[in-house]
């Protein structure tokens, strides 16, 4: 099929300045086992081009599942209306930036392949660890389930840019709730932090199959814990948290589409701004931030973004200073900066790219955990993100997590549910006083982050170590 | 699309074997796309996608697959065939599913609406020529979108409307702007400068000097837009009866320890009111009305047809997730002239953003102003107040601090874009809360 379409798409003769053709083919299946019930099996088969133009100096898109000559002949024109039709009225001279022509190939490394372990054998794996969740009378509702795809991506241009990517991409999870009376506690693992790229040996590598009694003893724990206190403590993220509060005030906030005023209608704006490139004291020291697609199990790594840039490791942040947004080459053009991060990213075929995180992690330190807690006269530990809200300038922050748990003159004491915690992303950062090393370091990735109009859902790799913060609002619930 | 979906229905029949039945749901849209930044055109395109699901049943064994249609029916035939292949092998390794449920009681629909739009590139250029002076920023979308079931038993239904959704901001600095949105089935030149000529008023008012307020209790109006996002938290598992049985509705307390709202809050899924199809994905229809809050007290949750079999009920047409589609939420007497009076000195909010919980068993929820917020003293609109977090439950919100609800309501279409173009919508009042919460 792709190579039928390539033939398709370069027998036809636009005469427009720039012509790509992205084609995205996308498997995935879905299995869920729910109270010892396997939930109707998943599949889905997604196929379809995006045809984009650059013509007298305007741009236009069109996508479609009609792949046959005249379906993508019609879109080339579509796409070619658009751009001309547009061109006078358009927020950037789009003739005035060379789009890149690159030629390579980039997969995901797979051990095990989703197809290695039978559909029944599958079932199997998610009944026991189901029947594992369900420990106690007062769990009241439980559920394990492996979700898996495979994105299959041709990038083309008519000036001869050739890139093909085979992405392999697992999401597993595991969920449980207890309950008495109006007093409900859940803990979750696996999709929102520990989804990666690879086959079945993900489930290897994140200990799937182990997790399942922790877990539910964790919700039972919670059920009995007094509520977070409220005061201002120091506060100690793991990963799983780290996630969220990476992903939020620093990912978004330097995503440069946000910082030209493109998302100010949906997704927001930003407290960044220009000038504050190369001389912004972001955080502490201690705080080094890279747009990394170099670990291939993670994410949102890749060989190419979704207009031809070359994905390479880059300091966003280094010792606290800003140093450069997440651009993609034509943001970064009407910008007037130079070069790009490759962050122009669609979620599909019937998407058109725009500025997108995609691995964003904190560099590791050099404190153990016990060290770490060690240092803490009065705080409290929280773990796995659970609620997340900030402002539409990225800067007011408010996250909850499922776990949390004091510390007390360098100890972890005792247990304390819906612990909440509040701030604000230009000082926050700065408040970063401790970073673990690399014994803590986790690379994590969600595969949920909705921005753009149209709307568009996209997956995020964020590595981090625990990290200590001084000084924070912390909360619990009523 | 709506002959082609039949079609495709009768080649899925030509498939099936011995006992197999199936049924299909469709989803398609032909929809424009323009993005505005600065008064000016962004990334302007157009998408045309179709997804059939399908899940094929053999003695209470099923499985579903999705697939893109291409529209030649070539193409579509052979992915037919191999997923129709695929989900048949996938039978013999499935267990029996106890709570499955599809409509066997077959009931014929379709509805077409016959409303025709101008071109896309002419409204384009009108809405450029309209806000040429302005820091304009947003988003137009437009033309058809398309629901369709089909199955085995010989039951067709088809919903397909044409429509746009012009969805924007004014700016006027920094996060400084006022928001609005029209849209509809038909473009109408006169009420957009309406619309747009109302947001302008606003904006004078935005571009005098802001005003940062402290962390505190505020007497509070929220607009209708600001309601929605409230009312959006609380669908978020408040008013499905899977959620409710294992104890993680956010109404959680409404049903265990008998906790009310205000008596003024009554709160329906208006599907006969809304603007989306009538059936859904198993093939039921949606009642016209089922009613989920009544005079603060909960009454009926959505019922799935899945929900309907695990609790031993009876299903009310409810979609997979259950959440509402249609929501209507009654009036209340505050006449809108009378808004800012009432109000006689607090914070007007135009609306909210990025809701989540504090704590969700207690309906305590969090967000942020975000817009067109403005200072009231003494009944008259001052200055524009800088963005603000709120924190504060729903027993309060809509309980014990309530004030009262505008006789007026607004009817809001989706303008979300997740999957594809939304066809929900909302219709409710605002409302004046007394002791509101901001934070931070």
């Amino acid at each position: 099929m792709f190579d039928t379409v390539e033939s398709r798409f370069r027998q036809i003769n636009p005469e427009v300045d720039f012509c790509s053709l992205r084609l995205v083919e996308e498997r995935s299946e879905r299995i869920s086992v729910r109270q010892g019930i396997l939930q109707p099996v998943q599949d889905k088969l997604d196929v379809g081009a995006m045809v984009t133009v650059h013509d007298r100096g305007g741009t236009g898109y069109a996508a479609t599942s009609d792949l046959s000559p005249s379906g993508l002949s019609a879109a080339v024109e579509q796409a070619k209306i658009w751009a001309q039709k547009t061109a006078g009225s358009s927020v950037f001279d789009f003739s005035k930036v060379a789009m890149p022509a690159p030629v390579g190939e980039y997969s995901t490394p797979v051990a095990k392949s989703w197809d290695s372990l039978s559909l029944a054998d599958k079932i199997d794996l998610l009944q026991q660890t189901c029947t594992s969740l369900k420990s106690n009378d007062r769990v009241v509702d439980w559920e394990a389930t492996l979700w898996y795809t495979e994105e299959d991506i041709l990038y083309i241009t008519a000036d001869g840019a050739r890139v093909r990517q085979k992405l392999h991409l697992m999401a597993p999870q595991l969920r449980v709730t207890a309950a008495v009376g109006s007093n409900t506690q859940t803990r979750s693992f696996g999709l929102f932090g520990e989804s990666q790229q690879g086959g079945l040996e993900v489930l290897d590598r994140i200990r799937f199959r182990d997790r399942a009694p922790q877990l539910s003893e964790e919700a039972l724990q919670l059920l009995e814990a007094p509520n977070c206190p409220s005061e201002k403590m120091d506060l100690l993220l793991t990963s799983d948290q780290m996630l969220i509060q990476i992903h939020e005030s620093i990912g978004h906030p330097l995503e440069l589409d946000r910082i030209l005023g493109d998302e100010r209608n949906f997704a927001g704006t930003s407290f960044v701004s220009l000038d504050m490139f190369g001389s912004y004291q972001y955080g502490s020291e201690l705080l080094n931030v890279t747009f990394n697609p170099e670990h291939p199990e993670q994410l949102a790594s890749y060989g190419f973004d979704d207009c031809g840039s070359q994905a390479e490791k880059t300091f966003i942040i280094e010792k606290g200073i800003l140093k450069r947004p997440l651009g993609s080459l034509i943001s970064q053009a009407r910008a007037g900066l130079p070069g790009a991060i490759a962050n122009a990213r669609a979620s599909s075929w019937n998407r058109p790219p725009i500025d997108r995180m995609a691995n964003l992690n904190i560099e590791p330190g050099n404190q153990t955990l016990q060290q770490l807690i060690n240092s803490i006269e009065r705080g409290v530990l929280m773990r796995t993100n659970w609620s997340w809200s900030i402002d539409d300038s990225r800067n007011k922050f408010q996250f909850g997590c499922e776990w949390g748990q004091l510390i007390e003159d360098g100890q972890l004491t005792k247990v304390v549910k819906n612990p909440n915690y509040r701030g604000i992303s230009a000082s926050f950062w700065r408040n970063l006083k401790g970073l673990g090393d690399s014994s803590t370091f986790e690379l994590l990735g969600s595969p949920f982050c909705g921005k753009g109009e149209p709307t568009q859902i996209i997956r995020v790799g964020h590595g981090s170590p625990a990290c200590v913060f001084a000084n924070v609002d912390v909360f619990g619930g009523d | 699309m709506e002959s082609y979906f039949y079609t495709i229905a009768d080649r899925l029949q030509q498939l099936l074997s011995g006992e197999e039945v199936y049924t299909a749901w469709f989803e398609g849209e032909v929809s424009n796309f323009v993005r505005f930044n600065r008064a000016l055109v962004r990334q302007p395109g157009s998408v045309a996608h179709q997804y059939l699901n399908v899940d094929l049943i053999r003695d209470r064994h099923h499985a579903n697959k999705t697939i893109a249609l291409s529209g030649d029916l070539n193409v579509d035939g052979e992915r037919l065939k191999s997923a129709i292949e695929a989900l048949r092998e996938k039978l013999s390794h499935v267990e029996p599913d106890p709570y499955l449920l599809y409509n066997t009681e077959v009931a014929s629909t379709s509805h077409t609406s016959t409303q025709t739009l101008p071109e896309s590139t002419a409204i384009v250029q009108e809405i450029l020529a309209a806000v040429e002076k302005f820091d304009f920023v947003g988003f137009y979308a437009d033309g058809k979108v398309a629901r369709g079931f089909a199955n085995s038993l010989g039951q067709r239904n088809w919903w397909e409307k044409n429509s746009f959704n012009l969805d924007w901001s004014l700016y006027s600095e920094g996060d400084k702007a006022v928001k609005a949105n029209y849209a509809g089935f038909e473009w109408n030149s006169e009420l957009f400068r309406e619309k747009l000529n109302k947001c302008t008023e606003q904006l004078q008012i935005i571009q005098q000097p802001s005003r940062t307020i402290e962390p505190g209790k505020y007497r509070v109006y929220l607009a209708p837009a600001a309601m929605k996002e409230v009312l959006g938290m609380v669908c978020w598992g408040g008013f499905g009866l899977k959620s409710s049985r294992t104890k993680q509705t956010p109404l959680i307390k409404m049903r265990e320890e008998q906790m009310r709202l205000h008596p003024a809050i009554s709160i329906q899924e208006n599907t006969g009111a809304g603007a989306g199809p009538n059936f859904q994905s198993q093939g039921f229809a949606k009642p016209d009305r089922v009613t989920l809050i009544t005079e603060g007290q909960l009454s009926d949750p959505l019922v799935s047809p899945r929900s309907a079999t695990e609790y031993g009920v009876e299903t009310n047409g409810a979609n997979d997730s259950e959440a509402p589609q249609a929501l209507d939420m009654a009036a209340g007497e505050l006449a809108a002239s009378d808004i800012e009076k009432q109000l006689d000195t607090g914070v007007y909010i135009n609306n909210l953003w990025y809701l989540n919980y504090s704590d969700r068993p207690a309906a305590r929820m969090t967000g942020m102003t975000r817009f067109a917020t403005f200072w009231v003293k003494n009944g008259q609109l001052v200055a524009p107040v800088n963005v603000m977090r709120f924190d504060e439950s729903l027993y309060r919100m809509w309980g014990d601090f309530l004030v009262d609800l505008t006789s007026d309501r607004e009817m809001l279409l989706s303008a979300n874009t997740w999957d594809g173009r939304s066809t929900s919508s909302v219709r409710l009042p605002g409302a004046i809360v007394d002791e509101f919460t901001f934070t931070l």
